[in-house]
């Protein structure tokens, strides 16, 4: 089933705030082979939190995560993500576009710390292929 | 002034992936379910888009320094399939200087073929 037109230009409701901890930083790092001791998340860390709202979007709609694949992703930061951040996100649909029975969506995902002050904006480009 | 960055070599397994989905949250089956990703037409097991491209982070970062990447992007080309005995994904990078910003243009393959295109990281001092 193709994803819904009227997506486009809505936001979904933020996702709950999450703590960043140093262990879950270290994790990250750890399982690209990385370490992490400290100090500023690697510069894709922040997937973590868009992933969270993405998942909560793609279960508002009803579409299966296993369908989706990744086409594009930018990251744009306004400061490195650190452990202690409390981080809100809010994803909204910016475009949708069919082409050869898939859906191709925009994504946009503002990472918010709890001053309310901007830490990342993540732009994504998710490409749904559609069950018979 | 342009500096070509040493490349880098990076071994990828399906059990870093599994590593991978559990510090990501990204548990998409077809990172992990042959059967799954032949079901909606991929090759066999992929590698998350974002693994590989954490893997260029990464290799920008030891270079870098972290905390530095203001801007970061990539579209994912191919799929890095990934079989039971592992892959192979390479890193290189060439970095420019001009007007005080710094940016990395990177080339990310997979059995010699680009995975990534347009894959550029822009650092502030």
């Amino acid at each position: 089933m193709p994803v819904d037109q009227s997506l486009v230009g809505r936001s979904f409701p933020p996702t709950g705030a999450v703590e960043v901890t140093a262990d879950r930083v270290r994790a990250f790092a750890e399982a690209t082979g990385s370490s992490y001791a400290g100090g500023p998340a690697p510069a894709t860390y922040p997937i973590v939190l868009a992933f969270e709202a993405m998942n909560a979007f793609l279960e508002a709609e009803q579409v299966d995560l296993f369908r989706i694949v990744h086409g594009e992703q930018r990251f744009a930061y306004e400061r490195p993500i650190v452990p202690g951040d409390v981080l809100t996100t809010t994803l909204s649909v910016t475009s949708l576009r069919q082409i050869g029975g898939a859906d191709i969506i925009g994504t946009s995902s503002e990472i918010t710390d709890a001053s309310g002050a901007l830490v990342c904006t993540g732009t994504a480009t998710l490409v749904h292929r559609a069950g018979e | 002034m342009t500096t070509e960055l040493e490349p880098r070599t990076f071994r990828v397994t399906r059990q870093d992936l599994v590593a991978y989905a559990e510090a990501s949250g990204d548990h998409n089956p077809i990172h992990q379910d042959e059967q799954v990703a032949r079901s909606v037409g991929l090759p066999g097991v992929i590698a998350h888009g974002m693994y590989t491209m954490a893997l260029a982070a990464r290799f920008v970062e030891e270079h870098a320094g972290p905390g530095r990447v203001v801007g970061f992007g990539a579209k994912f080309v191919k799929p890095v399939v990934v079989p039971v005995e592992g892959t192979e994904v390479v890193v290189s990078g060439v970095q420019e200087e001009r007007d005080g910003v710094a940016t990395v243009t990177l080339s990310v393959t997979c059995d010699g073929v680009d995975v990534l295109r347009g894959c550029k990281a822009t650092l502030r001092d």
